[in-house]
């Protein structure tokens, strides 16, 4: 049966549902329990679960991440929320050094049965140190997973996934997400977790792309297909691992690549998907591969200057066409 | 006590005074390289502590931690291994030194971030506390990792939540060559906990029978429901910070009192951090593995015949770690992807 929800209930569920099927799971972070998260991700577990399945914590993100760790060791299954991946900074001890390494320190031994939700991304003037994506830092740290789900299907779906997982994974969401709509089917069977998906065909364009740049990538594919230009727009759905053979396939038929994604474009997500796709498919590319990104500057408090320095979707279009009449 | 336990707290210390020094040995010679923090002085404290330790308990440890594992029941020839950074290693060759790993011990880890065992045992004891089970957590962590955020952050939500973790400090008055003194405004480690309303005492770390009774009792309160506690014990260690670092930095005079410690005139009181004075030291007697030696022979619990064999035993089995450690096979490549995707593949399709 498909419903309409909006992204944040889709998490709520698939948090109910894992919490109702196994007592080892808990969520803890700040303000998750009586306030109901500040995304109300949370919403009604703590009076259904009680505090010591949904904990709230001090601010102490660097220790509280870490008891995460430390309760995945002792076979829990911890769900960790930081208020903000720009709060996430203060415990990348935690998740690189500890969460990321410990399986493979250990030989083998341990898993880490670990996720970490962390809402990110700029949202709506809220200046430079609440704006940041944090996908390039943690695409780097071999032994984690990233996952970014873009909408209420795959938020249901990626997140009882990554509770039932045995490896540590981070899963970025976007602040603008939250209160968008979409269909959702519970009963519908997940596609594997890091499987990128085809959001609309195409054959002139490979378009990849993740979190907020689907919707706007999905706005643009169809105003270029009033000029003629046919758009296949994928949302990779997940950064860590990156799933190259839909990413292959897709070139093969367009041989043309636009990426686009929010966070900074130097070292970035694009960065590596250009890089990677141009090794492998460079004798398949009829132009030089793009990047929408966003500018290398913190994000400015100011409203038209904050939108100037992140993809908007006339940039989009722009690219597209320019990179369809090289 | 035993005397079965008495004997065991025994030849453990010899083995891990042994061990290192081998450990050390081999380091020259370059079968090991890396860091390798060795333990030569506080053996009390880990052979104490873990000695008052339940199968059922977890263990949290430091990059020092070489004989945390063994006393905790780990072989030798699986330590030695690791070392050397061989597959038949404990950590299978990934870990090295600092990161000694066993599941099935619940020894969850040498961490060589200063300041992480603390999240990780708060977070074992949350998921022991939420199940109810009479399980406790045993941290370790150094004079130095008290400076740390996550030393804080964790006695604090420890505290809030009552969580089963005994927290051990080994105050070997170093963070690497950086002295006690010029590092915490407050130098009593102890005194730290009670901002978070944890019972803490210092206890003489030379004395294994004192570690060994104040663990004792620290678990009981803890099994018990009170809570978290902490004890600091006052050790040191006799060679420098790692095998790169001589130690010069600390006063001869300073490193002779401890190496001479007399246990009748030790008292676990401020004043003792001070440098000795050559009278202190003329009086002092042996270091902790002597006078613990010189203790039971006093009780009867070791006649001189049966220290001598003891001896022999830890040498033999250290010797034969050693040959185990170089006669292993290195680890290969597909070693370090099976470690690092272990659980890779195995997500449930809902």
């Amino acid at each position: 049966m498909t419903e309409r929800v909006k992204l944040w209930q889709a998490l709520n569920r698939a948090l109910d549902a894992e919490m109702a099927a196994d007592d080892a799971v808990f969520v803890l972070g700040e303000d998750v329990g009586l306030y109901g998260g500040s995304y109300r991700v949370t919403e009604g577990l703590y009076a259904r679960y009680g505090e010591w399945r949904v904990r709230d914590t001090p601010i102490s993100e660097g220790s509280f991440t870490g008891l995460g760790v430390g309760a995945a060791l002792a076979g829990a299954r911890p769900v960790v929320e930081i208020m903000t991946v720009n709060f996430a900074l203060l415990a990348l001890d935690a998740i690189i050094n500890m969460a990321a390494k410990i399986p493979f320190m250990s030989g083998g031994q341990f898993p880490m049965p670990l996720v970490v939700r962390t809402p990110g991304g700029v949202a709506r003037q809220l200046a430079a140190q609440h704006s940041q994506r944090l996908e390039h830092t943690l695409m780097n740290v071999p032994g984690l997973r990233i996952v970014t789900p873009a909408t209420p299907q795959d938020a249901w779906w990626q997140l009882r996934q990554a509770i039932r997982s045995d490896e540590p994974i981070v899963m970025l969401e976007h602040e603008l997400l939250y209160f968008d709509e979409g269909p959702l089917d519970e009963g519908l069977p997940p596609p594997p977790m890091h499987r990128a998906l085809v959001r609309r065909e195409g054959e002139d364009l490979t378009l990849l792309t993740y979190l907020k740049g689907v919707g706007q990538s999905l706005e643009a594919a169809e105003r270029l297909a009033a000029e003629g230009i046919s758009v296949e727009v994928i949302d990779l759905r997940s950064l860590r691992p990156i799933d190259w053979e839909r990413c292959m396939a897709s070139l093969e038929k367009t041989h043309r690549l636009l990426v686009v994604e929010e966070d900074c474009g130097f070292a970035g997500a694009g960065a590596e998907l250009v890089a990677r796709l141009s090794e492998r498919a460079f004798y398949l590319l009829d132009a030089p591969p793009r990047r929408v990104a966003g500018l290398d500057i913190p994000t400015p408090y100011n409203g038209r200057l904050e939108a100037a320095t992140i993809p908007q979707v006339d940039d989009i279009v722009q690219a597209a066409r320019e990179l369809c009449q090289a | 006590m035993e005397r079965d336990q008495l004997r065991a707290m025994l030849r453990d210390m010899l083995l891990a005074r042994r061990f290192e020094e081998r450990a050390a040995e081999e380091y020259t010679k370059g079968h090991i390289a890396g860091f390798l923090h060795l333990y030569p002085g506080e053996e009390a404290v880990a052979v104490g502590s873990l000695h008052a330790a339940e199968p059922s308990d977890w263990i949290v440890s430091t990059y020092r931690e070489h004989v945390h594992a063994m006393v905790r029941g780990m072989s030798p020839r699986a330590v030695m291994a690791e070392l050397f950074g061989k597959r038949t290693g404990c950590s299978r060759g990934m870990g090295g030194s600092m990161h000694l790993f066993d599941r099935a011990l619940r020894f969850t880890g040498g961490y060589a971030i200063v300041g992480e065992t603390y999240p990780v045992a708060i977070g074992i004891g949350y998921a022991v506390a939420m199940r109810g089970l009479p399980e406790a957590v045993l941290c370790f962590f150094g004079d130095g990792a008290v400076n740390q955020g996550t030393f804080h952050e964790s006695l604090n939500m420890a505290r809030l939540w009552n969580l089963p973790v005994l927290f051990l400090c080994e105050n070997n008055h170093y963070q690497i060559g950086t002295e006690i003194h010029r590092h915490s405004a407050v130098a009593e480690v102890y005194r730290r906990a009670c901002a978070y309303r944890i019972p803490a005492r210092r206890i003489d770390g030379m004395d294994v029978l004192a570690v060994y009774e104040a663990t004792r009792e620290a678990l009981a309160q803890i099994r018990a429901g009170n809570g978290p506690q902490l004890l600091e014990f006052e050790t040191y260690r006799f060679r420098g910070h790692s095998m790169s670092d001589a130690g010069a930095y600390r006063p001869r005079v300073e490193l002779e009192a401890w190496q001479r410690r007399d246990p009748l005139a030790a008292q676990p009181a401020a004043e003792a951090l001070g440098y000795p004075t050559q009278e202190q030291i003329d009086a002092a007697g042996e270091d902790c593995i002597g006078r613990f030696c010189r203790h039971l022979g006093r009780e009867g619990v070791v006649a001189e015949d049966e220290l001598e064999a003891l001896r022999r035993e830890v040498d033999e089995i250290v010797e034969d770690s050693v040959r185990f450690a170089l006669e292993s096979p290195e680890p290969d490549l597909q070693d370090a992807w099976d470690s690092l995707y272990a659980a890779r593949g195995k997500e449930v399709l809902l």
